[in-house]
């Protein structure tokens, strides 16, 4: 039996990818009636509530629960002396995040929580809790945090990477690159060495985390929550609680946004704890100033880079210093900025270090390709400015630069097939790049790139008797990709995209998936969706096949149905997939197809965005008036949802370069925790987001498919600096390039 | 703190409730009458993921107490479509995937319908401004504004 | 046999080696081997790591196979969002 293989993905012509089919779950979410996190409720349910600490870092004298207990309607009262212990440290750590130990590591640190009949109760018995508090010196900025006499954190718990004599908030050194740095600077005609600095920026999910528990005297529980990764959430909490993955279901509700920010737990363990004291379920759903200081948010940065061009605009070295804090633990994402930080360019000589620093802020979590933008930032506002510097077209360097197929990468491997110098033709083509621009207007560009995953993944495709199909996959629909699913089974199957149904599965229905992140789930959940009605299809073939009494070899699959494969085989008219589904019954039993896999292969993913700015010299205010993203797809299976991260991640990053950032006091304590003081972009605040959607195909995928939802966010924060320094003619190295910022730079030009 | 008993309007249907003097109106949409379809975002009247018409005024119901809604009638995205039929607006935002996680749907949906009753034919410019009080972080609003002005063109064609 | 390439902090604790020579058919083979022939890199494997094998990404799969010609580069743990 004939069936693709992997190596067609570019000539293939497709019948339904590359459609704009209306999403499945899309009535659902215009009428209100689709169930979010916080719409989740249980009879008898309790509302759990959190006491977080005020000291940016403080020891833990004593906890005083006894007159919350007390209080008439509270349920359950919960310290880290409830939780057991665990020895795994990552676990560890993420518990410590969710309930404080010893020490309260940063504001808004949970110490306590209660669950009650009502908020109002649970409010009220979190005043009556009396915490003793030991306030300790606190450090929130990461250079001030690597000086050796810094407040501590931790006491030694650096990894092996780090040479001796440095702060104990030094936490790892990762370094990257190849050949010989001083060897291509001395080959420059010039070698600019800049710092740069970037604030922490939170995901800003519109849904706060919210979660429903219910555990039974028998051990048995069930979790419902907001997540980008049920499965997660489960191996997770059974970690910290010291129970069986299998006794904790977990259902996904639909996610109102995540970006990174809900890869990890907050409120779940600590409401499956409340609802096993309790006996009752417990809800508990985070105030959006919970949300500020104690979930997310990325890492702040400071990064030195060197780097050197001759005056025809080659690049000969390439070095950058990376030091990002991620709050109060191990694991910011510098490792990935370091490797990141290049990877665009074919450089002969190249090194990144990184540092990961922690610092009195809460823990960070991953943010759309964590630590990537910040180092893009960095290096491409330099190559900027040396081009520039030059009297040289940026985007002719960038391409004269550029990573192509056969070209090491920074970080170490050679690269296969990739799309930068096409995103860069084809920027160089778009009628923006050409667009006159007028006073105090400029015009930037920069490029991006993103790794993308795979990773476990399993999917259950069921033909039911009636000949639609339903789709069971594990990984949450963080923006379409129900309907991505529907059209690759129908695509595969060849049926109307309307005859598929695709459901996320809880996990006591698929085995482990890994979470909805690094861009995999178009290109994982995909692969073995496709996988998975393959298997169907060879099912089908040979009911068709014993049906006609000929050999299963003698048939084929095509257009929906079986077919013998020529005239050989007899004269049979084709049987389609409804006809076969009918029969099932009596030919074998009901048909399925299933895929478990660990899907490896996805491809790394490029892009390059050209931003125009007006920069108001009065106010230092800055102006988005035209935006233009440019990325390789590989295949776009829904273009209105490839165009959708393209768009939403420019936007993002167009936040984190002029408004948003974590304010912190001089106390140590978040200045801004709301939407009012923390300004995202705003319609008002934005021109259309121009999108153009390259196709060079993933070998790894059968339909060539790439991830490509993280790679949008990595460029804008450079694009537009580098359009406000072509506007003013100064250039802002600390980003958010807020009105007074950009106005001090102006004033001091 | 005894609680009040107030008489509303819903979606056009009478509707009695009780809730505390300090409960919001979201509140009690939301945990009273299971109308969750109203999101809160931030409580605060920041992110208008809560919007909803008083009285044919557009507000964030985080911002109003239940009590207010004694005797006046609210209109939130449950009633917006009328039977199997959707409302203009929200058959243009799945046309238009104006929606990724759809979390701030329902706000936009009742922002822009308010926008529409009140300006017919909005640039998109003063589209961008009216609904600069509702905030989407998945879009870039892009999508969002086609579909409202999209769907301000058919129902100004429907006349 | 393989040569495998390894980043700038696992060479540096097996004093600056950027590349080594390693007997192996599998991911697996190639992980264990490396434990056993450089001690110093034990605690980065045993934290993590993500390998590239001809210019491919991979992350756990043991029985990925690698040829006597492939490219083998060993990478940090990648995580994303």
């Amino acid at each position: 039996m004939a069936l693709d293989n992997k190596t067609d993905a570019g000539k293939r012509q497709f019948k339904i990818v590359g459609t704009r089919p209306l999403r499945p779950d899309g009535v659902d979410k215009v009428t209100g009636r689709a169930r979010f996190g916080a719409d989740m409720s249980a009879p008898g349910m309790l509302v759990g509530a959190v006491l977080r600490s005020p000291h940016p870092h403080a020891q833990i004298r004593s906890i005083d629960t006894t007159r919350a207990r007390a209080l008439p309607g509270v349920h359950a009262v919960v310290t880290r002396a409830d939780f057991p212990t665990v020895d795994d440290a990552a676990i560890a750590d993420i518990l410590d995040n969710c309930m404080a130990g010893d020490k309260a590591l940063y504001d808004g640190h949970a110490v306590a929580a209660v669950a009650a009949a009502s908020g109002a109760v649970a409010r009220h018995a979190l005043e009556l809790i009396a915490v003793d508090y030991a306030p300790l010196p606190f450090v929130t900025d990461v250079d001030a945090a690597m000086k050796p006499d810094a407040p501590a954190l931790h006491p030694s718990r650096a990894d092996e990477t780090v040479p001796p004599g440095l702060s104990a908030n030094v936490m790892a050194r990762h370094q990257f690159g190849h050949g010989d740095i001083e060897a291509g600077l001395a080959a420059a005609d010039r070698v600019l060495e800049r710092s740069y600095r970037t604030e922490a920026t939170h995901q800003g999910y519109i849904e706060p985390h919210a979660c429903l528990a219910s555990v039974g005297p028998d051990g048995k529980a069930d979790l419902w929550c907001c997540t980008q990764g049920q499965y997660m959430v489960r191996n997770t909490c059974a970690a910290i609680l010291g129970m069986e993955q299998g006794s904790l279901r977990v259902t996904p509700s639909e996610i109102g946004g995540g970006f990174g920010g809900k890869t990890t737990v907050f409120l779940e363990p600590v409401a499956l704890l409340l609802s096993k004291k309790a006996g009752r379920p417990v809800k508990m759903v985070m105030s959006r100033d919970e949300v500020f200081r104690a979930s997310g948010p990325t890492a702040s940065t400071s990064i030195d880079v060197r780097i050197g061009m001759t005056k025809d605009g080659r690049i000969t070295a390439g070095f950058a210093e990376l030091r990002y804090q991620g709050g109060a633990y191990p694991g910011s994402p510098v490792d990935m900025g370091s490797m990141s930080a290049f990877a665009p360019y074919d450089l002969e000589h190249v090194k990144t270090i990184g540092w990961d620093v922690v610092t009195n802020r809460p823990k960070q979590a991953a943010y759309r390709a964590p630590g990537a933008p910040m180092a893009a930032f960095a290096v491409e506002s330099a190559i900027d400015e040396l081009a520039r510097g030059f009297g040289l077209d940026p985007l002719e360097v960038r391409l004269k630069n550029a990573a192509r197929e056969g070209t090491r990468a920074s970080y170490g491997p050679t690269f296969p097939a990739i799309g930068l110098e096409a995103t860069l033709r084809a920027a160089k083509d778009h009628p923006h790049w050409s667009a006159p621009l007028g006073p105090n207007q400029g015009r930037g560009v920069a490029c991006g790139f993103w790794f993308n995953f795979g990773g476990d993944t399993c999917v259950s495709l069921n033909i039911t008797p009636d000949g639609t199909v339903t789709v069971s996959e594990g990984n949450p629909d963080i923006g379409g990709s129900r309907a991505s699913m529907s059209m690759m089974a129908a695509e595969e199957l060849g049926i109307p995209y309307e005859k598929v149904r695709t459901i996320i599965a809880d996990t006591g229905s698929l085995g482990q998936n890994d979470v909805t992140d690094g861009s995999r789930v178009t290109f994982a959940v995909g692969l073995a969706t496709i996988e998975a009605a393959r298997a169907a299809k060879r099912e089908m073939c040979k009911r068709a096949a014993q049906v006609w009494g000929i050999d299963a070899d003698a048939v084929i699959w095509e257009d929906g149905a079986v077919r013998p494969v020529s005239p050989n085989a007899g004269k049979h008219p084709p049987m389609t997939l409804a006809e076969i589904a009918a029969i099932a019954s009596n030919t074998g039993g009901p048909i399925a197809g299933h895929c478990e896999v660990n899907a490896e292969g996805a491809g790394v993913s490029f892009g390059t965005h050209i931003a125009d700015t007006e920069v108001d010299p009065e106010t230092g205010a800055v102006k988005i008036l035209r935006y233009t993203v440019l990325q390789d797809a590989g295949k776009a299976v829904h273009p209105d949802y490839v165009e959708g991260q393209f768009q939403g991640g420019a936007v993002q990053g167009i936040g984190w370069a002029l408004n948003e950032e974590y304010i912190y006091g001089d106390d140590g304590r978040l200045q801004n925790a709301g939407f009012l003081d923390y300004r995202i972009p705003v319609a008002s605040d934005l021109p259309m987001i121009d999108t153009v959607i390259l196709e060079i195909p993933n070998p790894g995928h059968p339909y060539g498919v790439r991830g490509v939802g993280e790679t949008p966010i990595v460029p804008p924060l450079a694009a537009v600096a580098n359009a406000v320094s072509h506007a003013t003619g100064v250039r802002l190295t600390h980003l958010p390039i807020s009105p007074p910022r950009l106005l001090a730079a102006i004033r001091a030009k | 703190m005894s609680a009040i008993h107030v008489t509303t309007t819903i979606n056009n249907d009478a509707t009695e409730f009780l809730c505390a003097p300090d409960e919001t109106l979201l509140d009690v949409l939301r945990d009273r009458l299971g109308l969750t379809g109203s999101k809160e975002g931030c409580g605060s009247g920041d992110c208008g993921a809560c919007s909803v018409m008083l009285d044919g005024r557009l507000v964030c119901a985080c911002l109003v107490l239940g009590a207010e809604a004694e005797g006046r009638t609210v209109a939130t995205i449950e009633g917006m479509a009328v039977g199997e039929t959707l409302h203009p607006l929200q058959r243009k935002f799945l046309e238009h995937a104006a929606l990724q996680c759809g979390i701030c749907t329902p706000g936009f949906l009742i922002a822009a319908k308010a926008l529409l009753e009140r300006h017919p034919d909005p640039t998109e410019e003063e589209a961008r401004y009216w609904l600069a009080g509702n905030l989407c972080r998945c879009t870039g609003y892009d999508k969002i504004i086609r579909a409202v002005l999209d769907a301000a063109a058919e129902m100004r064609e429907a006349g | 046999m393989p040569r495998v390439k390894l980043w700038g902090s696992l060479a540096a604790s097996i004093d600056g080696q950027s590349e080594v020579e390693v007997r192996a058919r599998t991911l697996r083979e190639l992980l264990d081997t490396l434990k056993q022939e450089y001690p110093a890199l034990r605690p980065q494997l045993d934290r993590g790591v993500s390998v590239a094998i001809d210019g491919v990404i991979y992350n756990d799969d043991w029985f990925t196979p690698i040829r006597d010609d492939s490219e083998v580069v060993l990478l940090a743990r990648l995580k994303g969002g």
